[in-house]
């Protein structure tokens, strides 16, 4: 999709390699780009406005560190300013007596009540006693989600239905849990427009009556400039403490994190990274500046791989490897592991370096070629998938008929598997080395 | 006019007026371009959400513009920016649901988690319903926690049937018992209600696909209607979703919901000149009522009263 920061700059800076310092000229070239990648990702125009500008302080006539091209170096710049920005992150404050009060606040749709629930499980994992509060009157059924969420994670709910004013409700949440020894309690309030007074009046009232240790705005990924606005209106209101950054499991840049960070100065402590319950992550800053600027994201590559792979599977996969025992049914299987994960496409944007050169390749190709792959291996016979060198000329003609493919096609498939048993005998002989080195790394 | 649409839109669009695109306003009013004017002018529309790469093409084709044309007051200026504006939005594109002779019609709603999709639904009902048209509305959403909950109290509070399964069911089952439902029922208008998805998740895409298909099967030519719900919120992802939903499910238009905040939804830009794909509807409040047609020609006109 993007052209990534890296490759542009790198475009940038073909003309002027060779020289030892940066220009200022060259520097204005460069930050052009680098302030429209921050834009695509969503950071608030004036948060790009003061980035850039410490970015262009720091880059002119700086020296030219042999290890790195002008591009890297801008890039670093870069990497280091939003991480710098993006301050770094602190656990939940749950200090004092118990019970602590965490109250979550934002707009509609945001995703406050999953939130509610994976906080939830995550404090209890860490010895707490949680309970859950329906404070979210308004949207309807939104009481029934958060009782549903709880039953499904066996958590206490406490809920009085949607008459009561949600002030209430809470302090008597907080007297319930005084009583029940709940040592946290997690309040799961309605979203609600920064604009609309009487809404964000109820929030005051709330914070007034049950004094909350954490208020936490919950803040959607994919949300674009106006984020700034939303966020220093709910903390002019409700003194925020901190931000849960939500959705982060889509390719949304997740600018939005930078920007609130940036203009209420309050830390971000945790990222919503699917809909599953224990899909909250402590938030890593050099992580997430590596997202916004498109720099490609190998650690969610890795978490990928991680949860479409079969663990049992994976070890068995494993042992093969090792023996070199791997055939053509092992690689079947691997390749449906691998589709598992999504398009080969979207793969491959994750991985830095490559995000650009999906776009060289004509869209598809590859996930229609891993198709006639597996329609050459299904077509066939267990023995001939477990022992390729039995495949003389007559199957190959079987194999490509059965296929709807040709006999080169067959040829190339047995010829690449061919050449892949031979990697895998070289890394189980421990000549790993001299493979690596094959693939210029 | 249908519905409280002019006080809403009004009240919304004020909103936004007031803010940035004021401040548009505010800019074209000053007497002469000047280099100033070009950069306010690319910040407002970056600002609105418009997105950087739009942003310079609607600078640059503006510039051009003006040169040839020999504009010399910002006052000119604007008048060529609101037409280019408009020229964006104005796509090639079948109006809502097409024909209208249809006997039954389906209307997909798909989107990203969060985006509205069930509030929109309910808007959606009342619009219909408004027409004097019967309504059954699908719960396909088996997913997400008390989904169908959420809809069954719309669908008690407007009046109109609904087709609900056992939470985690066949969400093609639904759409196919809600089809078959309004053709005992004499329905005219099927609203299917789908689990909120992020465009990235390969598996629930491929599911929605098959969906549609479960509703094709049943009625041929069915969704006739596959709307994305985009919250005005939303940044530059939203051309992404837009992107991705399209090519899985072949959306059909836009219901731009939210736009009651002080988001300007400027990605809308985006999405109608990458995509081709027209807004049908925006959503301005929380109660059935807040819904309006999109018109592009309004819309523009009123950014710049």
């Amino acid at each position: 999709m993007f052209e990534s920061l890296s490759e542009k700059l790198q475009n940038v800076f073909k003309k002027l390699s060779g020289k030892g310092r940066l220009s200022e000229q060259d520097v204005d070239v460069a930050l052009r780009e680098v302030r429209l990648a921050l834009l695509e990702a969503d950071v608030n125009f004036r948060v790009v406005k003061d980035l850039v500008g410490r970015v262009r302080e720091r880059a002119i006539g700086a020296d030219l560190a042999k290890s790195l091209s002008p591009a890297q170096m801008v890039i670093k710049i870069v990497h280091e300013e939003l991480i710098a920005t993006l301050g770094s992150s602190r656990k939940l404050d749950l200090s004092g007596p118990p019970p602590h009060v965490i109250m979550l606040a934002g707009l509609q749709g945001s995703g406050k009540t999953t939130t509610a629930a994976k906080l939830a499980l995550q404090l209890r994992k860490a010895g707490q006693r949680p309970l859950l509060v329906a404070a979210d009157t308004r949207r309807p059924a939104a009481i029934a989600q958060l009782e549903v969420l709880g039953k499904q994670l066996d958590i206490a709910v406490h809920s009085e239905g949607d008459r009561p004013a949600p002030p209430d409700i809470c302090v008597h949440a907080l007297e319930h849990a005084r009583k029940a020894a709940y040592s946290v309690v997690i309040l799961d309030t309605g979203g609600r427009l920064h604009i609309d007074d009487e809404m964000m009046h109820e929030l005051e009232e709330i914070v007034r009556r049950v004094a909350p240790r954490e208020t936490l705005m919950v803040v959607d990924a994919m949300t674009g400039q106006d984020v700034v606005t939303v966020a220093e209106e709910f903390h002019r209101r409700v003194p925020l403490s901190g931000l849960i950054l939500t959705k982060a499991d889509g390719d949304a840049r997740g600018g939005a994190a930078l920007s609130v960070r940036s203009v209420t100065g309050v830390p971000i402590l945790y990222l919503g990274t699917g809909e599953k319950s224990d899909a909250l992550e402590a938030f890593d800053p050099a992580r997430l500046a590596s997202r916004i600027l498109g720099m490609g994201d190998m650690l969610t590559l890795i978490e990928k791989a991680e949860a479409a792979f079969d663990e049992k599977q994976a070890l068995a996969m494993q042992e093969k490897l090792r023996t070199a025992s791997f055939d053509l049914k092992d690689f079947y299987d691997q390749m449906q592991q691998v589709k598992k994960m999504g398009p080969l496409q979207q793969l491959v944007e994750m991985i830095p370096g490559l995000a650009g050169m999906q776009r060289k390749l004509p869209t598809e190709i590859d996930d229609r070629q891993l198709v006639r792959i597996e329609a050459m291996i299904q077509s066939m016979t267990p023995e001939e998938r477990h022992d390729p060198r039995l495949i003389d000329g007559s199957r190959k003609r079987r194999i490509a008929r059965g296929s709807g493919t040709t006999v080169s096609e067959v040829n190339q498939l047995l010829g690449q598997f061919r050449q892949m048993q031979r990697m895998l005998k070289e890394l189980s002989d421990g000549r790993m080395p001299r493979m690596l080195g094959r693939f210029g790394m | 006019m249908l519905f409280n649409r002019s006080r809403k839109l009004q009240s919304s669009l004020t909103r936004t007026r007031q803010s940035l695109f004021g401040r548009l306003a505010s800019i074209l009013a000053q007497s002469d371009i000047t280099e100033d004017t070009w950069e306010d002018l690319e910040a407002v529309l970056l600002q609105a959400d418009v997105g950087a790469e739009t942003t310079i093409a609607v600078v640059d084709a503006l510039r051009e513009r003006a040169e040839r044309e020999h504009l010399k007051s910002a006052q000119q200026l604007r008048g060529a920016l609101k037409e280019n504006l408009l020229a964006t939005l104005q796509v090639q594109a079948k109006p809502y649901l097409g024909e209208a002779s249809r006997a039954l019609s389906v209307v997909l709603v798909v989107g990203v988690n969060g985006s509205g999709k069930t509030t929109s639904i309910a808007k959606l009902a009342r619009y219909h319903q408004q027409l004097g048209q019967k309504v059954i509305l699908a719960a396909a959403d088996t997913f997400r926690a008390a989904a169908s909950d959420q809809l069954q109290v719309w669908a008690e509070r407007l009046n109109v049937d609904i087709i609900v399964h056992q939470p985690g069911g066949d969400p093609g089952a639904v759409v196919y018992d809600a089809i078959q439902a309004a053709d005992s029922r004499h329905a005219q208008i099927v609203i299917a209600d789908t689990a909120g998805r992020l465009h990235t998740k390969h598996n629930l895409m491929q599911e929605l696909t098959k969906i549609r298909n479960v509703a094709a099967r049943k009625l041929p030519g069915a969704p006739h209607e596959t709307l994305l719900v985009l919250d005005a919120t939303t940044g530059q992802n939203g051309l992404a979703q837009a992107r991705t939903f399209q090519e899985a499910v072949d959306v059909t238009g836009l219901f731009l919901a939210k736009l009651d905040g002080t988001a300007k939804g400027g990605i809308v830009f985006a999405v109608a000149r990458e995509l081709g794909l027209p807004i049908r509807f925006i959503g301005t409040g929380e109660q059935p009522d807040d819904i309006a047609e999109f018109d592009a020609q309004e819309f523009i006109e009123e950014l710049f009263q």
